[in-house]
């Protein structure tokens, strides 16, 4: 086990970045890069990412980085880590370094499947993190296949009907060695998958639920309590994929093996302003049912049976 | 080493000589062979280089841009839709500043799908920033590729590079070819040193957010970029002259120009049927002479005001139309003579989705445009019937079909 003991001093990701007050991305790329070390070479999808950066001339990332189109994040680590190999063949460099993505959920579920999927397929050496805030914060707050059922967005004004899609599903069915979903409430299980994934060679998939303060409109001082309802309702379920072998991990495990009590998904929305139009309305109570019937569809496609304590 | 080799494979082998060590790419008919080619002499050893099987050319273009960023020689090659396809990543190709080569198999767009040869494809691609060049033979194809590294490698150009070479005419037709082998061109082509790069070593942002203060900096300077280009592609000519004696022009080249009065201007394998076309004029007696541009961008702009001094008459021909203009060639002819040379130029538009076009035809409009027997813009082959128009007839025709449907329902 770590403890935020063992994590080590070096910050990769500088002071002065321009995100948000309680910025998900910013949060995770501090302990991703700490789980990484300076021997990482980044890739930063089109996204809130590219702008909490800094702009040019300043940067507050200290690490190589390459900003790069919206669609082309799987291709761009397949260049990067096609490159890096050419380079250490000709003695350039001692050893390849890390390849990382770090692209949203638009950049992920939607304009990047392709790309992403192609670079899977291809086993490019690489970690591809999805930060997911379950909608284009970028663009201000649009869907994207990522956004759940019943969430306003400026593009679903009412409520968003349809579910949303299982992308660590997707992953896993391309037989990759390594998928896991995290969460910023247990960072200890994100810097250990991240380190995991580093030591695994081929392409590896994690996925961050990334609470936005601005997006689901609530206070930025709540978003590790609403990232940690995320999971202790269900809405949100932690998970590795380790050659095709589901484990539980962290507030799941805990939920699965009975230990604890999973919470209503209620409590989860109400903490959100973009659920509040929808839990107001007529069919507020069928849009919650919708959704605590998707956290037992999930729970029961990852564990074979939903256990009766859920 | 001496070959007889279809373009498409003597591409494949010129890369392998400059010694290219990543290759992303995406199959589409007729760039195809390229690819293949790198692919089997990857696999049998004979090339070092890390072959990507991208998804798709949007990849292929992300990919390549990845790649020499870090520091490695890339190369690719795509044609028409592909190209298409790439479009945004060709911009980010040539505003992040990554000299790489391209090989372009000039191929006509669909919808009406034709494989067949057209400039539409790469003139669509004008303004992204890469430098263009149209070679007419396959000696030229090898030659320019290697040649295309040492320009575009230059720190005082670093900007994408495209050779252009026509579909079938020159990607699927044998020829013999001279390929120097690597050590050859090593005398010739340097090793790629980037003036930055992703490099853990040398942690630096790339392609963040720019603002208004600055992003207009960044754009001119990739104008200056392709205004250095212009002295970079005479040097690497002159240099590849002395180390290989092989010259095809640099910016432009000319034929029978010194006393022509009648100039043809034209890109690609037309210029060597024009070529045919100039001898023959010669023969009757018609002082004409052929000016071929090579690069299309940076655009022979200082070139194009010296030769076309004192000349009696210009036809421009294009393998291209913007729709609502003209030729594209020809438009950036008057604009480049516009208060330089007084002188009457006239557009032929040939050789659309792969027309055959011969060099009498050639030199039948050529002395009608100098005449000024045809218009400014004449589609020179063109035998557009009723069959091709849409008529109000056949409009109303439809029309008549919905209401005896509606009637029927
Ligand atoms: C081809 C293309 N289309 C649209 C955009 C505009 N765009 C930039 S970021 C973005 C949304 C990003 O959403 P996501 O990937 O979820 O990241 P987030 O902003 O939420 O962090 C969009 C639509 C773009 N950059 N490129
Ligand atoms: S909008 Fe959300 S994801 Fe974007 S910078 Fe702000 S907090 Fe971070
Ligand atoms: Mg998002």
């Amino acid at each position: 086990m770590v403890s935020f003991k063992d994590l080590p001093e070096e910050e990769l990701f500088l002071a002065g970045s321009t995100a948000c007050q309680g910025c998900p991305s910013s949060l995770a790329l501090r302990i991703a890069f700490k789980a990484l070390g300076s021997n990482t070479i980044l890739i930063v999808v089109a996204s809130c990412t590219s702008v909490l950066q800094g702009s040019y001339p300043l940067s507050a990332i200290n690490l190589p980085l390459m900003n790069v189109a919206f669609a082309t994040g799987g291709a761009s680590a397949s260049g990067v880590a096609a490159g890096v190999k050419a380079l250490v063949k000709r003695g350039e460099l001692a050893e390849e370094p890390t390849v990382l993505v770090w692209a949203g959920d638009g950049g992920t579920y939607d304009i990047g499947i392709q790309s992403l999927s192609g670079a899977a397929e291809r086993e490019t050496d690489f970690i591809y993190v999805c930060y997911n805030n379950e909608m284009y914060s970028n663009t201000g707050t649009q869907r994207s296949g990522a956004t759940p059922l019943g969430a306003w967005t400026t593009t679903t004004p009412g409520g968003k009907v349809q579910h949303r899609k299982d992308i660590a599903q997707i992953m896993i069915a391309h037989r990759i060695p390594y998928v896991a979903t995290a969460s910023l409430a247990y960072p200890l299980d994100f810097y250990q998958k991240m380190q995991k994934a580093k030591g695994i060679r081929g392409t590896k998939y994690i996925e961050m639920l990334a609470p936005c303060p601005p997006g689901w409109k609530f206070p930025s001082a709540q978003m590790i309590e609403v990232s940690r309802l995320a999971v202790q309702s269900g809405m949100w379920l932690l998970y590795e994929n380790e050659d095709g072998e589901t484990r539980f991990t962290g507030g799941t495990k805990r939920i699965i093996e009975g230990k604890v009590k999973k919470k209503p998904v209620k409590d989860y929305l109400e903490m959100q302003g973009r659920f509040r139009q929808v839990l107001a309305s007529p069919e507020g109570q069928e849009a919650e049912d919708l959704l605590e019937e998707q956290v037992s569809d999930s729970i029961r496609r990852l564990h074979g049976w939903v256990p009766e304590y859920i | 080493m001496r070959v007889l080799e279809t373009g498409n494979h003597l591409i494949a082998l010129a890369a392998e000589a400059s010694r290219v060590e990543v290759v992303p790419a995406y199959p589409i008919t007729p760039q195809t062979q390229i690819i293949e080619k790198v692919a089997e002499l990857i696999d049998e050893g004979r090339m070092n280089a890390e072959y990507i099987p991208v998804e798709s050319e949007h990849s292929a273009c992300a990919a390549l841009v990845s790649a020499s960023l870090t520091g490695a020689r890339a190369f690719s090659a795509t044609s028409a839709h592909g190209l298409a396809y790439m479009h945004e990543m060709l911009h980010y190709a040539a505003g992040i500043r990554v000299p790489v080569v391209m090989a372009n198999v000039n191929r006509a767009l669909g919808p009406g799908w034709n494989i067949w040869c057209d400039h539409q494809d790469s003139i669509s691609q004008r303004d992204t920033g890469w430098i263009q060049v149209y070679v007419a033979g396959h000696q030229e194809a090898v030659d320019t590729l290697i040649q295309g590294f040492r320009i575009t490698e230059d720190h005082s150009v670093l900007l994408p590079l495209m050779v252009n070479l026509d579909a079938f005419v020159l990607s699927h037709t044998y020829m013999d070819a001279e390929v120097p082998s690597r050590e050859d061109v090593d005398r010739y082509l340097p090793p790629y040193k980037p003036l930055w790069k992703l490099d853990p070593r040398l942690p630096v942002t790339h392609g963040s957010v720019v603002y208004p203060a600055d992003f207009s900096e960044t754009r001119e300077s990739m104008q200056l970029g392709h205004k250095n280009a212009r002295e970079v592609i005479r040097e690497a000519a002159r240099e590849f002259e002395d180390v290989f004696g092989r010259r095809h022009g640099d910016l432009v080249e000319g034929y029978l120009l010194d006393d022509a009065e009648y100039l043809v201007m034209a890109m690609g394998s037309l210029s060597a049927e024009s070529r045919v076309a100039i001898d023959r004029l010669r023969e009757s007696g018609v002082k004409a002479g052929l000016l071929r541009v090579r690069f299309f961008r940076p655009f022979p702009t200082e070139e194009l005001r010296t030769l076309c001094r004192d000349r009696a008459s210009i036809m421009v021909i294009d393998r291209d139309v913007s729709y609502g203009m003209e030729g594209a060639l020809f438009s950036e002819v008057k604009a480049a003579l516009y208060g330089h040379a007084d002188v009457p130029v006239r557009n032929l538009i040939v050789g659309i989705g792969g027309r055959d076009v011969t060099y009498e035809l050639i030199a039948d409009m050529a002395q009608k445009a100098w005449n000024g027997e045809i218009g400014d813009v004449t589609w020179g082959d063109s035998h557009t019937t009723e069959s091709h128009r849409v008529t109000r007839e056949m409009l109303c025709e439809f029309d008549r079909l919905f209401e005896s449907e509606k009637e029927v329902r």
